[in-house]
């Protein structure tokens, strides 16, 4: 018999296949993603394509600290994966979800993220239908990393691409930006910053699923994740030689996020975001496009912010008083230059 | 013939005369004409790509004579750098003559600077009965445009933004007339043949032409509007000098919260009414070269603060073009004439975009229709104890090449220069050529800016560069630059390093071991912090930092710069731990210190400097002088201003430090200036101890390296030493203690100047790769 301290932490035996690993697998995967393909419980689980195409990504999280204001890392797997499909214009359908848990995890912190993960998967209208479990020894893995894979299919019709993008094309984001990235980190370096910023961490494929119903303009998308708005914005540009002019007064950040950011002398077009992408889109839909984010989307403050221009692979922000500045991938903290 | 028998007897000779340097556009070959006819010299005189070339044929007393003159007394803007006669055998040449302009390869030929308007022709533009009555582009061979309307060499009107306009028969004449001052000058023009201006509002429309210009910019200043003028090498913004609302919306219109505005004013009798002058101040703001300088102001001038605020200085330069000297003929003697762009942004030079870029600064617009081909800034100086220090090297001086201790025949060589004051620099032979003021190159527009600028100096210089010197800050756009620039070869150079052999090749040095005391703001280091506070040992192929101030973290990074209460508090928590915490929370109240603590305590984005600079920030910050930079070095020239030298001794003295293996440590001085500040010792006196203190820390490394090294020559450089105080306190200390100091003059100790020590020591480990 496991005694009480057994029962509130992940043991290596929890990943040994044996009784432990049934057990955690019953009484705290099972009840929270039960859906008829899981609960067949076989080698590999099995559903049906009715043609057409089908979309894959998969991506492991691994964030220090696992829970902060406004999500978790269960959440973050979910909406992380159910993302990068709905960018691509796949509606999201199964996840598997894979575990590596370091021994000695708290059950009851194992549950909490499981049931955030069921609650996510829910909101996104997609099924958990596959996942494993490992156990490493204390060291070896930091607390908890989750690997999940997506499965989408793709609207007949649906061409999104670099090769679509054209000169005069506007770029819209759908809301706020740095606030997922500025959350964990306030979390994790514990300055003593009293701050209302949470993580924006939300699934799009709802709002995406629309927008591509009604905006035959739509070029391109992508979530604002890793090295935030300017490495993403670089990275499009790079890859689609075409350059990108973003203007900075239009670019939303909440007041609370510009005082940390500036307190910290971080730049919150670096931040990460879990809830925000980018369209580009045909400059005649733009208008009609934001106004539907704004109102069907409810981003208040999704804002037009900025154009694609025949170019070299750069991306410029316009700032206020006339001039640019060209934006980079993120590469560390940059030293300063003013001598 | 002659009728004297021993002159008959004279021998007959002919030689041909090069001569190289800045000779195109200055008068010389009329000079030269009319040297001989007096020498009775027969002959010609050619512009030459290369140089002007004589062929003068004559008795050789009169020969010798003439070449003597030309070498002793060439003409007032003229600068010979190179001289060779050799003979020929005689022709039996009838006449002088001025043979036009020969195009070719060779590029060895000057292009002179930007001259101010000369005495007669001024004259002119206010004689009603000359035909140059009014017009604002009169010139002359001793004055008016040069470099900024130079496209191609050789200096000829075609090769320049002169070409549209076709000379009238009155000035064709003039023109051609060797005995007339405006013999061959290029950019000769009058009313009727030449460029003309026009005022338009900020919609484009036209407000007032030719005839009127002048009354409608007079009213429109008097209204308290902004008129942005097209000048020499770019727009100016001007308003009323004494308009404080005027001033006001300047500011804010262009984003420039502080940083002072520079004053144009009607003559060297209205800037003695504002400032206190020098004799030398005097000559060089009447000079050819027109500079801003920068002038004590008379405690009880009547001008309003804003122009210059918390300062005792005032940039002032005089009119320097027949359009400035006419506006000037109204009602004002004073105008805030600053330069024409956002903060940050490369001047505005063209029509087109100053109607569009400066449309939100200013209200109208004083346009005229002759091309600026190359832009260029207002130069800045400032005299110190008779001699001119250079802060800002652009209009007037560019193109003049410094020359520099260097063998000819090497390579061609580009220093790439900084990233906030750029400047960059072609050497080529023994002469370096700086670029003119560049400016700010952390925007597309810079970048652009420095890229064009390079393109066009490569083809008036006539050089290519075939190495490529740089920054080796990682972040430096400027270096990314120049690795865009053609070259065989690419070389990294230490901020600092570059810095000591600015100055070292300012002073003609070979390569020879020295001290460098770099006081700086800062810079790359190759240990990956910011440095800015040297004592080195080495020459131009190597050096060694010996010692250096103790580093500080800078929390938030670069914003820690534009605010200097951070680097203030961080001086304080990082030196003098819980003790200093206090003393920061008593002095910086409504700032979040406790958060600046943990960033420090972290490390999370704090770099560390060792920047003089930053020393300064942090002291001025504490002194609650200045809390937050709005422009660059705004602190450490605020807490400048507070000194008086005329204390006695309680100013006098210095705090306590101490310089421990190479290291120089600021507790003990940061806690003395806490303890003065908080027993209420006056801001004035602190600041005098504080400047007496680097002072001391600087004398006595040098002492210290000295004896170790056997080192007697200093060299100075960075920007902290445009702080004359420092500057004249280090520089009689050392050189009563016996040691050689080397200091700038004609190139900027600030980042205007490391091209110039980027490209030596890219020469000298060149040289040394070729042994
Ligand atoms: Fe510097
Ligand atoms: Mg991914
Ligand atoms: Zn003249
Ligand atoms: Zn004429």
């Amino acid at each position: 018999m496991p005694g009480m301290k057994d029962k509130e932490l992940v043991l290596l035996a929890h990943g040994d296949g044996g009784l432990l690993s049934r057990r955690l697998l019953e009484k705290h995967f099972l009840p929270c993603f039960s859906n008829e393909i899981l609960s067949e419980l076989s080698d590999a689980s099995v559903f049906t394509v009715e043609g057409g195409r089908v979309a894959v990504s998969t991506d492991s999280f691994v964030i220090d600290p696992i829970f902060f204001p406004g999500g978790d890392i269960g959440k973050l797997a979910v909406y992380g994966t159910v993302n990068d499909l709905a960018v691509s214009g796949a509606r999201p359908a199964y996840l598997t979800a894979s575990f590596i848990i370091e021994e000695g995890f708290p059950l009851t912190d194992l549950d909490k993220i499981v049931l955030s993960m069921a609650e996510a998967a829910r909101r996104a209208g997609v099924k958990i239908i596959a996942g494993d479990t490992k156990v490493v020894g204390r060291g070896q893995a930091d607390k908890i990393f989750i690997t999940t894979t997506g499965i989408g299919f793709l609207p007949p019709g649906v061409d999104l691409g670099y090769h679509r993008l054209e000169p005069g094309d506007r770029v819209i984001v759908n809301g706020s930006l740095g606030n997922h990235g500025l959350a964990v980190l306030l979390q994790r370096e514990t300055f003593g910053i009293a701050s209302q910023v949470e993580s924006d961490c939300a699934p799009l494929n709802l709002i995406i699923e629309k927008l591509l119903q009604r905006f035959e303009g739509i070029k391109l998308m992508r979530d604002l994740t890793r090295g935030g708005l300017a490495t993403n914005a670089k990275e499009i540009a790079l890859a689609s030689k075409a350059d990108i002019w973003l203007e900075e007064q239009a670019l939303p950040v909440d007041e609370a996020v510009k005082g940390v950011t500036e307190m910290l002398g971080l730049d919150p077009l670096y931040l990460a975001n879990e809830g925000k992408f980018l369209v580009i889109v045909s400059a005649g839909e733009a208008d009609t496009l934001l106004s539907f984010l704004k109102e069907e989307g409810r981003s208040g403050n999704a804002s037009l912010i900025g154009e694609v221009k025949a170019g070299k692979g750069n991306v410029y922000l316009k700032t206020a008083l006339g001039g640019a500045r060209k934006l980079n991938l993120l590469a560390g903290a940059p030293l300063p230059r003013i001598c | 013939m002659a009728k004297n028998p021993a002159a008959r007897s004279q021998k007959t000779a002919r030689y041909h005369v090069l001569i190289r340097g800045v000779v195109q556009g200055v008068g010389f070959r009329p000079f030269v004409y009319n040297l001989a006819r007096r020498w009775a010299i027969k002959g010609s005189v050619l512009n030459t790509p290369t140089g002007v070339i004589i062929d003068a044929e004559g008795e050789e007393k009169n020969i010798t004579l003439f070449l003597k003159e030309i070498q002793e007394n060439p003409p007032r803007l003229s600068k010979i750098t190179f001289f060779q006669a050799h003979e020929l055998p005689v022709r039996g040449y009838t006449s002088f003559q001025i043979l036009s302009s020969e195009t070719g390869a060779g590029k060895d030929a000057l292009v002179p600077p930007d001259v101010a308007t000369c005495t007669e022709c001024r004259e002119e533009i206010f004689d009603k009965n000359d035909r140059h009555y009014a017009y604002p582009f009169t010139n002359c061979t001793n004055c008016g445009p040069r470099f900024t309307i130079i496209r191609e060499i050789p200096y000829d009107r075609p090769n320049t933004a002169m070409a549209p306009f076709s000379m009238c028969s009155e000035c064709a004449g003039e023109y051609g007339n060797p005995g007339n001052r405006r013999f061959h000058a290029q950019p000769v023009a009058c009313p009727g043949c030449g460029p003309q201006v026009e005022v338009r509002d900020r919609n484009g429309k036209i407000a007032a032409g030719k005839e009127n210009w002048l009354q409608k910019c007079w009213e429109i200043i008097q209204k308290g509007n902004i008129l942005a003028l097209k000048g020499l090498g770019g727009f100016h913004l001007t308003c009323d000098a004494r308009n404080k609302e005027a001033i006001a919306a300047l500011r804010q219109r262009k984003g420039r919260d502080a940083k002072p505005f520079a004053v144009m004013c009607r003559d060297l009798e209205t800037a003695e009414k504002y400032c206190l002058l020098d004799k030398r101040e005097r000559e060089i703001l009447s000079s050819p070269q027109a500079p801003i300088v920068i002038l004590r102001r008379k405690p009880d001038a009547e001008l309003p603060e804003e122009l210059a605020p918390g300062l005792n200085t005032l940039g002032v330069m005089l009119p320097y073009t027949p359009l400035h000297l006419l506006l000037f003929s109204g009602p004002f003697d004073l105008l805030v004439m600053t330069s024409g762009n956002y903060s940050g942004l490369p001047l505005v030079k063209d029509n087109a975009r100053a109607l569009n870029e400066l449309g939100q600064i200013a209200d109208y617009f004083l346009l005229h229709n002759r091309d600026i081909v190359n832009r260029c800034d207002d130069s800045l100086v400032r005299v110190i104890d008779g001699e001119t220090h250079i802060i800002r090297r652009s209009r007037g001086y560019v193109p003049h090449p410094i020359p520099v201790l260097r063998q000819p025949g090497g390579p061609v060589i580009l220093g790439a220069g900084g990233e906030m004051k750029n400047c960059f620099c072609l050497l080529k032979n023994d002469l370096a050529f700086m670029s003119q003021y560049i400016g700010e190159i952390d925007s597309v527009e810079g970048e652009e800016n420095l890229f064009a600028s390079l393109i066009n100096f490569q083809r008036l210089i006539g050089a290519v560069p075939e190495i490529v010197a740089y920054d080796a800050h990682p972040g430096y756009a400027s270096a990314r630059v120049a690795r865009l620039i053609p070259a065989r070869e690419y070389l990294a150079v230490q901020h600092h390093h570059a810095h000591f052999a600015s100055c070292m090749a300012e002073n003609g040095m070979g390569n020879e071991e020295a001290i460098g005391v770099i006081l700086d703001g800062t810079g790359y280091g190759p240990d990956g912090t910011l440095w800015g506070f040297e004592i080195i040992a080495g020459s131009y192929t190597k050096f060694r930092r010996v010692i250096h101030l103790a580093g500080v973290p800078l929390p938030g990074g670069e914003i820690a710069i534009r605010q200097p209460w951070r680097t203030a508090a961080a001086y304080l928590i990082h030196f003098l731990g819980a003790r200093g915490k206090q003393a920061a929370e008593s002095i910086f109240k409504d700032k979040n210190l406790d958060v600046l603590e943990k960033m420090i305590v972290k490390g999370f984005n704090s770099p560390l400097s060792s920047g003089c600079g930053r020393l300064f920030d942090a002291v001025a910050a504490i002194l609650g002088v200045c809390l937050e930079n709005t422009y660059e070095g705004q602190a450490a020239i605020e807490l400048g201003e507070l000194i008086r030298e005329d204390r006695g001794s309680t100013a006098s003295l210095a705090y306590p430090y101490e310089i421990k293996n190479g290291v120089i440590a600021p507790g003990t001085m940061i806690a003395g200036i806490i303890k003065d500040r908080l027993s209420g010792t006056p801001a004035e006196i602190i600041s005098t101890r504080f400047h007496n203190t680097v002072a001391a820390m600087v004398i006595e490394a040098v002492e210290t390296v000295s004896l170790n090294l056997n080192l007697k020559k200093v060299v100075l450089s960075g920007g902290t030493w445009q702080n004359h105080y420092l500057f004249r306190l280090v520089k009689k200390t050392l050189e009563k203690r016996g040691y050689r100091v080397l200091y700038h003059r004609r190139v900027p100790a600030n980042d205007g100047g490391i091209a110039l020590g980027q490209a030596m020591i890219a020469h000298w480990r060149w040289l040394k790769k070729c042994v």
